[in-house]
């Protein structure tokens, strides 16, 4: 089992490569091979997923292995927090990638934008795997370089000025974490993560340590485009080609920034009072300051946009008030649902915002403009764009049997039985002011008046396939909730977070 | 400690000049100026007091001093990145200003809200 797992990261960069040679030599061969691979790599995903994983599966890159117990290669470590969120990286990047097949058509260069793609995919797999710091932040800068010019990717003044802002607030951000790696390397020698958890493990927590955990988060919470770090977030998002807002927002701001800060704060560090409590404040700060950004926008991916932040405050809240219940020795099983609502949010909000960018997309292909004042009375001409829209506009917004309303719902009452009334009652807030701006959307874009003249007809094939299956895991994933399915799947990801320290014995056996 | 204290120093000067520049290239500077400031520090942390060079050669002192060769190693990896970062930060600003015609990014405001 454990030489499948370097697959994950291998598949996509040899991809990455061969498309540029072979890409103009054979017609057709970026789109098949791309989407050949990010399908097997889901079903592999999937098979992993529900055999089970009791045992993390650790492989070691180029067979070092550990000598008088120090572990001096590399790791990819495969438990079931990794495999969770590779599942969403792949399915996601399996379904933009057949929605591009149709929709890259008007850009020239098609063979570069797979080939970014799959660079960006394979980095943020490695990133997902990796069990070594500065192999984290390796993979983490392959997946941003890709992202900066898949933004850029239209070359147009607003594209540019986006990628732009984007790569210095996210070169910023590197460059805080890879300042923090080789503080941590200062402090524990040695950049293994299981090593630096097993070494900080029984010490008390000091200025050094807390001073690496803030420029940690400013780092990840940067790359996450949590509030206070937000401002290239809507522009980068909104300026991409569709294909890539759904990446970047349903797969990137994930796998880069709440992945690595719950591997980081749960796995590596001793869990702190404090930190946790400044991780859920900046959840919330999102959460509600998101939403409201939200609801002035006019440009109908800005709008997805912001609402992205909001929606993982939503996450992070739900990490947050797991991590400070932990901290303060309280109920363990209401730890275990604060954080199981929020990687059930994870997962659902990877797949209705990308839908909902997919459907961007499809308005912008079919009427070349998304601002929601030029739209109108497209429902008609559109069936299948209105209706999965519709689907994923009632999922954002917590409406029942759609999967958002149950994240909400386990978040929510997790929140209550902790304790923690304010949050409970501003996610409920946030959740009835997202119901407005999506009935804006909805009714602005399909069913007002029709305000342009032009002739509109559904999108080609592959743009309504990625668009369907997608609403219809939307209500698929509300099964997550039952009792049962939800073992699978989200219980060997909540246990990994749980068991904080085990992380390291689990590894490297110490 | 003196070294590691001007060490985030130059760190600081290159945020505040990303902060502060209005000029694109400038803020690419200021960029790297910060870039090398870690990289500074990822030496510094492998350093020992009178260590030698990590090579093995024939004739070595005894009880010799080697300084930490794994930051090394690190900071190649990351100049390399940087490379690319700032490769990628001077095309695009390249692009800008064919398009604006400034480096001014007071001119270069299409996105706001």
């Amino acid at each position: 089992m454990s030489t499948l797992v370097p697959l994950y990261v291998i598949l996509p960069l040899a991809t990455a490569f061969l498309i540029p040679i072979f890409g103009r030599l054979i017609k057709g061969f970026e789109k098949a091979l791309l989407s050949l691979v990010l399908l097997f790599l889901t079903l592999l995903s999937v098979y992993i997923l529900f055999n089970g994983i009791q045992e993390p599966i650790v492989y070691a890159v180029g067979g070092w292995e550990p000598v008088n117990d120090v572990p001096i290669g590399i790791h990819l470590v495969l438990d079931g927090l990794s495999v969770f969120i590779l599942l969403i990286t792949s399915l996601i990047g399996f379904l933009a990638t057949f929605y591009a097949i149709s929709y890259i058509k008007k850009y020239t260069a098609e063979n570069n934008f797979y080939a970014l793609l799959s660079l960006m995919i394979a980095g943020m797999n490695g990133v997902i795997l990796t069990g070594d710091m500065f192999n984290l932040y390796v993979f983490l800068e392959i997946a941003v370089i890709a992202s900066y010019a898949l933004v850029a990717f239209g070359t147009e003044k607003q594209e540019l000025e986006a990628s732009f802002k984007y790569q210095i607030l996210g070169g910023v951000a590197s460059l805080f974490i890879l300042f923090s790696i080789g503080m941590l390397y200062w402090k524990t020698q040695t950049l293994n993560m299981a090593d630096i958890s097993n070494i900080l493990s029984g010490k008390d927590q000091d200025f050094f340590l807390l001073f690496t955990q803030v420029l940690l988060i400013a780092g990840f919470g940067l790359k996450a485009a949590m509030i206070p770090f937000h401002a290239w977030l809507p522009d980068a998002h909104s300026s991409a080609p569709s294909p890539i807002s759904a990446m970047l927002s349903g797969v990137l701001i994930k796998a880069v920034g709440i992945y690595a800060i719950l591997r980081l704060f749960f796995n590596l560090f001793m869990i702190s009072y404090e930190i946790s409590i400044v991780i859920t404040v900046i959840g919330a700060l999102s959460m509600v300051i998101g939403v409201f950004l939200a609801i002035g926008q006019w440009d109908l991916k800005r709008l997805l946009a912001y609402h992205s932040i909001s929606q993982m405050g939503y996450v992070v809240i739900g990490v947050g008030m797991g991590m400070i219940i932990m901290v303060k020795g309280g109920n363990l099983s209401i730890a275990s649902l604060a954080i199981a609502g929020g990687l059930f949010h994870l997962i659902n909000h990877a797949v209705f915002k990308g839908l909902l960018f997919l459907n961007a997309g499809a308005i912008e292909y079919v009427t070349g403009t998304r601002n929601l004042k030029m739209l109108g009375g497209i429902a008609k001409d559109l069936p299948v764009t209105t209706s999965t829209s519709l689907g994923a506009s009632l999922s954002i917004s917590g409406i029942p049997p759609f999967n958002g309303f149950f994240s909400k719902l386990i978040i929510i009452i997790a929140a209550i039985k902790g304790q923690f009334y304010l949050l409970a009652i501003l996610a409920v807030l946030v959740s009835i002011i997202t119901l407005a701006s999506f009935m804006k959307f909805q009714r602005y874009a399909f069913f007002n008046k029709k305000t342009f003249t032009r002739k509109v007809k559904e999108v080609p094939f592959t743009m309504c396939f990625s668009m369907i299956v997608l609403v219809i895991l939307c209500l698929a994933l509300s099964l997550l909730a039952i009792p049962g399915v939800r073992e699978v799947v989200l219980t060997p990801a909540v246990d990994v977070i749980m068991r904080t320290t085990e992380y390291s014995s689990s590894i490297i056996g110490m | 400690m003196i070294v590691y204290i001007m060490c985030f120093l130059l760190f600081l000067v290159g945020l505040y000049g990303i902060v502060t520049r209005r000029n694109l290239i400038k803020i690419v500077i200021s960029f790297t100026i910060m870039e090398f400031s870690v990289f500074l520090f990822l030496v510094l942390i492998g350093y020992i007091e009178g260590g030698e060079a990590p090579i093995l050669t024939k004739n070595l002192p005894e009880n010799v001093n080697f300084v930490d060769p794994l930051p090394q190693a690190m900071v190649l990896t990351a100049i390399v990145i940087g490379l690319a970062t700032s490769a990628m930060l001077l095309a695009i600003a390249i692009r800008l200003y064919k398009k604006y015609g400034t480096f001014d990014i007071r001119e270069i405001k299409n996105l706001k809200g």
